[in-house]
């Protein structure tokens, strides 16, 4: 590293926790209870070896510390608040790998990182170890309110209108272990951002939040309501355009009470709150839910502004050098080389503060596993982290890091570093920037393998030339109707199938996760793997054929419509 | 899933300690090979079987044992969904990313 890099790397505080990286500090008073939860499930553990519980009365528990049992061992889902992590939380990630799975973790949709090989005699030992650093797997998973998801550029996106960690920070508070939410009809999953641009895929969550000012500079909310996918999908409909900010916790209250007394309990296919939503008409359902917040004592919900004053408090801010906006040394860089200079182009976004970039590390090198990270590349991560991004990353929802406060004179050096890991693929938002869910390789719900789809796709797109002459495209695929890849808001869509005990694809176009969400076309039959790779490659075909200047696949598409695609993808059937 | 067919059967389950993939012997034990596997030729042999997993489950061995169609082959038991031979075989992936 660098001398000045060496220089500027930062003093650990007596936890050992960056001082700088943007996330909430926790008290002792949240480091007893994290302390005391995992005593009760080391409890709970030991219980049920020694037989005083049966399976069916264990499973529950186990679920609520995010403990899955899947094909080949046990699975251990940890909750990533928001997706913001210090370089000592991913050091201990890899520490985790190394020790207690095979050396490796596998960072999801959620902006959570699963283990996929875990034993369940060693999860009393792996809790203790992230409980060090501030970090658990409550709420994981079973029918509550879901480890809150945000904006991976929260804080230094320059379209940002509000900084939506703090308001993510009330929401995990509020809900965590939250009594009467415990025990829901179903998951529940909430998004937030605060930009002009939805890089939360707020469209396609249970409550979606967008945080706004008014003409007075109020912070308010829009909010949205019966997003989600699996089995029956639908982009989330407006519920309310302006929330007071003071409100917040009361109106939730409010939507979560509707929920939990009309959602049904009968069917787990109908029990997310989209159906009710579809079900009641999103006017029927307002109109319950001003009726129950009415009839709260809204003052006794009053989020009070100091209570997000005192939350910003304990975000630590990070000491920007005051530096020109634009970079003589990123400037000659990119000149002077292309490969540089593409990976500038995808994978580095503007900063709101001058003299600083925001840098997409894609966990997608050409062939690999959508998301999947060796212990070795967590503790290089970690690192980079420390000396270009005041020792914080951060998790997208399209499986990838960020490290969001680099020197923009700092770029070249950072791009080298990954490179020299594996992760600096020039690909962010393109082609093979694909996300993938575990799939029949690791999943016990799934259809159809996923992940090596995914990598021979990659692995066909694989030339950054021809990548980036497609632009933008994103490919999602899933194992099952469940969805957990996202496939139905894939420009391109992937849903795997079981077609007589053989694994086959259905394709979907058009779907969209971003500011105007859309659920993809189901293209026609599904197909074998083999197929759905050169199908995938006809679909590009076409769009380059037809598309005009300008036009991303999702312009040319809504264009000249499906039928061109449909008719090149059957054509040889 | 637990639909009744003609094919041979295996008995299987997941360890409770560790999670790991396991197949009924026919000592009436637990191996992580499915060649070590017990081959049941008709639905009554399955069902004895997966009496001594259930048992065997309410010691606290195992979770979630069932009967799983194979087709037997000079290597041993091959079963016949692609779900259970990738349970069998473990991931189809290079389990371990690729680092450079
Ligand atoms: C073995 C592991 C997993 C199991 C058993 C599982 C199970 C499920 C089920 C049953 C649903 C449908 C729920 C419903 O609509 O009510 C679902 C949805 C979902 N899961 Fe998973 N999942 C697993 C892994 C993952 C992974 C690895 C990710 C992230 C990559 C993920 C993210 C999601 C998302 C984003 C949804 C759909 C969005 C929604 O409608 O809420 N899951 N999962
Ligand atoms: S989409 Fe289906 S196969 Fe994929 S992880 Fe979710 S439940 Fe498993």
């Amino acid at each position: 590293m660098s001398p000045t890099a060496a220089a500027r790397q930062i003093d650990p505080p007596a936890n050992g926790l960056p001082s700088h990286a943007g996330i909430y500090h926790y008290d002792q008073v949240d480091r007893d209870f994290l302390k005391q939860r995992v005593e009760q499930f080391r409890r709970q553990v030991a219980r049920r070896l020694a037989g005083e519980l049966t399976e069916d009365e264990f499973k529950p528990l186990r679920l609520m510390n995010g403990l899955y049992l899947q094909l080949h061992a046990y699975m251990l889902r940890v909750a990533v608040p928001y997706g913001v992590l210090t370089s000592r939380q991913v050091r201990q990630f890899g520490r985790i790998a190394r020790q207690y799975d095979k050396g490796f973790g596998h960072f999801t949709t959620r902006q959570n990182l699963q283990f996929n090989w875990i034993k369940l005699v060693d999860v009393p030992a792996i809790l203790d170890l992230l409980a060090e650093v501030d970090l658990h797997a409550i709420q994981t998973s079973g029918n509550c309110i879901r480890n809150v998801t945000s904006d991976q550029f929260a804080g230094v996106a320059s379209d940002e209108v509000v900084d939506p960690r703090h308001y993510a920070e009330v929401l995990r508070q509020w809900s965590t272990l939250h009594p009467e939410f415990s025990f829901l009809p179903r998951k529940f999953k909430i998004a937030i951002t605060g930009s002009s641009a939805d890089r939360a895929a707020i469209c396609i969550h249970d409550v979606g939040l967008i945080a706004k000012r008014d003409a007075d500079g109020n912070v308010g909310f829009e909010v949205y309501v019966g997003g989600g996918l699996g089995r029956t999908p639908f982009i989330a409909k407006k519920l309310r355009d302006w929330l007071p900010e003071d409100q917040l916790i009361a109106y939730l209250e409010a939507v979560l009470r509707v929920y939990n007394a009309y959602g049904r309990r009968d069917n787990i296919y109908k029990a997310r709150i989209k159906i009710l939503v579809h079900e009641l008409g999103i006017d029927a359902f307002r109109n319950e839910v001003e009726a129950e917040f009415a009839r709260m004592p809204v003052a006794e919900y009053r989020l009070e502004p100091t209570i997000i004053d005192g939350i910003r408090a304990r975000f630590a801010s990070q000491p920007y050098e005051a530096l020109e906006p634009i970079s003589g040394v990123l400037a000659r860089a990119r000149l002077e080389d292309q490969a540089f200079n593409r990976w500038v182009r995808t994978n580095v976004a503007a900063h709101r503060q001058p003299g600083y970039a925001i840098a997409t590390i894609t966990l997608k090198p050409a062939g690999g596993i959508p998301g999947d990270v060796s212990a070795d590349q967590m503790d290089a991560i970690a690192d980079l982290a420390d000396h270009y991004s005041f020792g914080e990353i951060r998790v997208t929802h399209e499986q990838n890091l960020v490290l969001a406060h680099v020197r923009q004179d700092d770029l070249p050096a950072l791009w080298k570093a990954l490179s020299a890991i594996g992760f600096g693929e020039a690909n962010s938002g393109l082609i093979t920037d694909i996300i993938a869910c575990p799939g029949l390789d690791y999943c016990a719900l799934a259809n159809a393998r996923s992940i090596p789809l995914a990598q021979r796709i990659s692995e066909r797109f694989a030339d950054l030339d021809r990548q980036h002459h497609i632009g933008e495209l994103k490919i999602k695929i899933s194992g099952c109707i469940n969805a957990c890849g996202h496939h139905h808001v894939g420009h391109i869509g992937i849903l795997g199938v079981d077609k007589k005990g053989v694994e086959a694809y259905q394709l979907t176009l058009g779907g969209s996760a971003a500011e105007v969400g859309a659920i993809g076309d189901i293209m026609g039959p599904a197909l074998s793997a083999d197929e759905t790779v050169d199908a995938i490659e006809s679909v590009v075909g076409v769009y380059l054929e037809q598309r005009q200047d300008g036009e991303r696949f999702l312009d040319t598409l809504a264009r000249i419509g499906h039928t061109p695609f449909k008719d090149k993808v059957y054509a040889s059937h | 899933m637990a639909r009744v067919t003609d094919a041979p059967k295996v008995v299987t389950a997941n360890r409770l300690q560790d999670g790991a993939v396991v197949w009924l012997t026919a000592a009436g034990d637990w191996s992580t090979r499915i060649a070590d596997a017990q081959v049941q030729a008709d639905a009554a042999g399955a069902e004895a079987a997966l009496g001594i997993a259930r048992a065997s489950a309410a010691r606290q061995e195992v979770v979630e044992p069932y009967a799983v169609d194979v087709a037997v082959e000079a290597a041993g038991p091959r079963p016949l969904k692609t779900r259970e031979w990738i349970r069998a075989a473990g991931p189809s992936i290079d389990a371990i990313p690729t680092a450079a």
